[in-house]
């Protein structure tokens, strides 16, 4: 039975030239769980938010076509009488709080569809369970960790037993363990309920097994189809497809189990291999289109050493004696802090970055302790992207946002452009749009080019590839790996991707329980984690590899040697 | 069933009983007395989060209230008694500013006076924090009648973002820092203010949002319209009434006529729009806090606090209100001591929630502390 029906749909926001989404047909059925893929900016929250009337309702703009949901068309029901019926959870959760404990924000939407006080404990209690939230119930929403709140956010729309389930980058801000606990209680929502899900997700390794269809965007045309052919047309592929192409296995496994199964041959060759490959490989030789000015740093060179340090939040101890080093003896080297939500892996950036002090311990920016480096020496010395993008961005478009972070840096007319050229791809972020009005792959994309145009001799960035796509994350990658080769730049990045980390890290910092856990070259420290390992290392493991490049070089050098 | 907060209604009982406990009398014993039972009660009930800590707060205001009355008594306070504690330069204003005398001696009973008035005045706003900690105005709104549902979803609404707008003041401070931006003077609170408002408006439609798709504000199709507009109607007009009511009461030259009618009026207006909206507002609440005994216990036991004052003053005139000039020792009237010791009844009847998770509560609440200071001091131009 059809659940939701797109017919010729066409969205034009306002002040735009062309249609965010053009002439959209899609038909899902009753109980199928679809996945949206697209660039950054290409219109998954568009899409998203046709299904439940945000679009038009809220965000304006025109739109023709019809959308109708379990029999109701969007135009004339508005999201609030669609409540009962499609459930939605935007890209920040903890935005969308509105009442302030728990237990009375699932209750919140059966309060307002009139449910009977006995099925709203029944469910409440039900839904607690589902999500895996139990001991969540009384706690205040101020206090719940990142992961924590997009389960709760997620429980307080299943709580209204909704038919559609709309998600808008569900595990962007977890932890691989809390994403995988978030996709097993959609899975069992699928699978039991008979729950219709349709998300958007840039990470496909984490979903590509799990879903029915995926709807690809391309300049506002929609292509649904199955996972299969989807993965033949799609521009970026999870590793374990790449690796499975690599391998010649067929047909094409789409999760680790599938591809361990066929795997032993590929092992052995390349256990047989004398020089095992290691983790990020080498980017030397690439130039740059932009110019890079590391000499102009007064902190001579990009060395970030944390002694001993404790930091507390409020009265509670968040890591206690954690000390580690990026860069150092003149070379660059990018190091990744991971750890699950509440880690600390945040509070550590925000002390390095100077913007705490720690309670106990030493931090050295190059020979300067952070706290007291200020104004343009700042700005050469520390580049910090925090989480949120936006409160770096003031201006009002994004050409002067450019503009204005070339005068702080004095920098020479276009530099910061050049970054974000460098790293969007060409013209897909209007310069004569508000920052604020940007997807928050964009945003970020943004804020990572005034921060990167100074070019300081240490960075750090706080999940530097939340909401951004494939194509972005590689050419972010190439260029923090230039960074740290050709320009000797220290950068620590706190981050959940594990295939980005694996893809750039040249050192993992694992963090749990207040303290370093593991610390060590990544292809060591990742592939020996259950949790943090990329899919590469999973299906080859015990080698230490773990990106699908680094097998690829090894297997040419075998041929090499043979002939 | 006893791990459930006690009816907030039960609470604001509790309080406004001590408050005008403390509102009838200047003795300073009594005073530290109510205020000593109110902290006591409130830091044992409070609840989760920042607001748990407002008794905290209220009461270093309240102590800055008592310092700031006593300057103001030294200052200009009447010049009763001759028990000269110190002397302030003298200056007498002109006579077209009615020639009053400042500075001049000070002492010690003008000053038992001031101290006496502002120590009743602190113990009141005491209260009222006391009353935030142990139950929180949400909890409070979401108990009244259906028309008022929607106005206390916005309250709750409108008390969570404060503290983020607060929040969000500091992270932009330290944001702008980051890109060597100044972050005092003018140009450091214009680049402030604009991204802080912005990221205001951005997260009160990102809320509305999702608020719209949790069906608020849903309509009943069975229902016409213009009932749920003349239960609004109604309100507003019965709370104008109201108003004019209570005018009709404080003000002894109005005709009495006025304060009856108003007050009739309005209350039959509020009734009516209840009703009304009622019928409109078709919801249903989740675990709505009952009104039990321990309600009804924690009620008296503020109001045994008002009944003990009013008994005492019939019993012993003046006990209350010790006289300053001639100052005379404050003495501890048995039946006061035995209302506030009735006070501490909700010690042993709510329930207490310090066990669960106390390290996050805290953590919050010293969090959007933190920032307050954080932004109190950038505001004042010195955050690096």
């Amino acid at each position: 039975m059809t659940i939701l029906e797109l017919d010729n749909v066409t969205v034009t926001y306002e002040g735009s030239d062309r249609p965010a989404l053009a002439n959209v047909s899609l038909r899902i059925e009753e109980g199928e769980w679809l996945l949206v893929s697209a660039p950054t900016g290409a219109g998954k929250s568009t899409l998203l938010g046709l299904c439940n009337g945000l679009v038009p309702h809220f965000t304006g703009g025109n739109m023709s076509g019809t959308v109708t949901v379990a029999g109701r068309s969007t135009e004339q029901c508005p999201p609030r009488n669609l409540a009962d019926v499609v459930g939605w959870v935007g890209q920040d959760p903890a935005s969308g709080f509105v009442t302030d404990a728990v237990e009375d924000e699932l209750a919140f939407v059966m309060e307002e569809l009139a449910t009977p006080p006995a099925t709203m404990r029944r469910r409440i209690e039900e839904t607690l369970d589902l999500m895996g939230i139990a001991e969540l119930r009384n706690r205040p929403l101020s206090t719940l960790s990142g992961g924590e709140a997009q389960r709760v956010a997620i429980a307080s729309v299943l709580c209204a037993s909704p038919k559609v389930l709309l998600l808008d980058e569900p595990t962007s801000a977890l932890d691989p363990a809390g994403a995988d606990d978030v996709l097993a209680a959609l899975g069992r929502l699928v699978h039991d309920v008979g729950l219709t899900v349709i998300m958007s997700e840039h990470r496909l390794e984490r979903v590509i097994h799990l879903v029915d269809r995926i709807a690809l965007i391309d300049r506002g045309q929609v292509t649904a189809s199955m996972p299969d052919e989807a993965l033949a047309i799609a521009p970026h592929v999870p590793p374990v497809i790449e690796l499975g192409r690599l391998a010649g296995w067929s047909p094409l496994p789409r999760s680790v189990r599938d591809a361990r199964r066929v795997a032993a041959p590929l092992i052995s060759r390349l256990a047989d291999a004398a020089t095992p490959p290691a983790g990020p490989p080498p980017h030397t030789n690439d130039s740059p289109r932009y110019p890079v000015r590391a000499s102009r740093s007064p902190a001579a060179s990009g060395h970030i050493a944390v002694t001993g340090i404790s930091l507390a939040h409020g009265r509670r101890t968040v890591v206690e004696r954690v000390s580690f080093e990026v860069g150092g003896g003149g070379g660059g080297e990018v190091l990744a802090l991971m750890g699950r939500n509440g880690a600390g892996k945040t509070t550590i950036l925000r002390a390095v970055a100077g913007l705490t002090t720690p309670s106990a311990g030493r931090l050295r920016i190059g020979n300067l302790d952070p706290a007291a480096i200020d104004g343009p020496t700042r700005i050469r010395s520390i580049g910090f992207v925090p989480q949120d993008p936006t409160l770096l961005l003031y201006s009002s478009t994004v050409a002067e946002e450019c503009r204005a972070a070339d005068r702080d840096g004095g920098l020479d007319a276009g530099t910061t452009a050049s970054v974000l050229e460098e790293l969007a791809a060409d013209g897909t972020i209007d310069a004569n749009r508000h920052p604020r009005d940007l997807s928050a792959g964009q945003q970020l994309q943004v804020a990572l080019a005034v921060v990167l145009a100074p070019a300081p001799t240490a960075l750090l960035l706080d999940e530097p590839t939340r909401g951004l796509d494939h194509g972005v994350k590689d050419r972010l990658a190439s260029l923090l790996r230039h960074r740290a080769t050709n320009h000797g730049v220290a950068i620590l990045l706190a981050t959940h991707d594990v295939e980005f980390a694996a893809t750039v890290a040249d050192r993992v910092v694992l963090l749990g329980h207040r303290e370093v856990t593991a610390a060590g070259p990544a292809a060591e420290v990742l592939s020996q984690s259950t949790v943090f390992a990329p899919q590469v290392a999973r299906i080859l493991s015990p080698l230490p590899v773990l990106t699908v490049a680094a097998i690829r070089r090894t297997l040419g050098r075998i041929e090499t040697n043979r002939s | 069933m006893d791990d459930q907060p006690v009816h907030p209604g039960a609470w604001w009982c509790w309080m406004l009983g001590l408050a005008a406990a403390a509102a009838r009398t200047t003795n300073l014993i009594v005073l530290v007395l109510t205020a000593l039972v109110v902290i006591v009660v409130a830091t044992a009930c409070r609840i989760h989060g920042p607001l748990g800590r407002s008794v905290i707060l209220f009461t270093k205001i309240a102590i800055g209230v008592v310092i700031f009355r006593l300057v103001l008594q030294a200052i200009f306070g009447l010049r009763l008694g001759e028990r000269v504690l110190f002397r302030l330069p003298a200056l007498t204003l002109p006579e077209f500013m009615a020639g009053i005398t400042v500075g001049g001696p000070v002492t010690l009973e003008s000053m038992m006076a001031g101290l006496n008035q502002g120590v009743r005045l602190g113990v009141i706003l005491i209260c009222f924090g006391a009353v935030n900690s142990v139950s929180s105005p949400a909890r409070l709104l979401r108990s009244l009648p259906g028309v008022l549902y929607e106005m206390g979803v916005a309250s709750t609404i409108a008390l969570t973002t404060a503290p983020q707008a607060v929040m969000s003041a500091s992270q932009i401070a330290e944001a702008r820092r980051l890109r060597g931006r100044p972050t005092r003077g003018a140009a450091g609170l214009r680049g402030i203010a604009i991204p802080v408002l912005e990221g205001a408006l951005d997260r009160s439609i990102r809320l509305a949002a999702a608020l719209d798709t949790r069906g608020y504000g849903r309509t009943r199709d069975d229902v016409a319209p213009n009932r749920q507009r003349t239960a609004s109607v109604a309100l507003i007009g019965g709370l104008i009434m109201l108003s004019i009511g209570v005018y009709g009461v404080f003000d002894t030259a109005a005709p009495v006529g006025l304060a009856i009618g108003g007050l009739t009026a309005g209350a039959v207006a509020c009734g009516a729009s209840v009703i009304v909206g009622h019928r409109t507002h078709r919801r249903t609440r989740h675990r709505p806090i009952r009104w039990d005994r321990r309600a009804t216990l924690v009620a008296f036991s503020g109001a045994g606090a008002l009944a003990a004052s009013i008994l005492t003053e019939a019993i012993e005139p003046g006990a209350l209100d010790p006289s300053t000039f001639p100052l005379v020792a404050p003495t501890l009237p048995i039946i006061m001591a035995a209302g506030l010791a009735l006070a501490l009844a909700p010690l042993f009847v709510a329930p207490r929630f310090d066990d669960i998770e106390p390290d996050d509560a805290r953590a919050a609440g010293l969090d959007i502390a933190e920032s307050a200071a954080t932004l109190s001091v950038s505001s004042g131009g010195d955050v690096r």
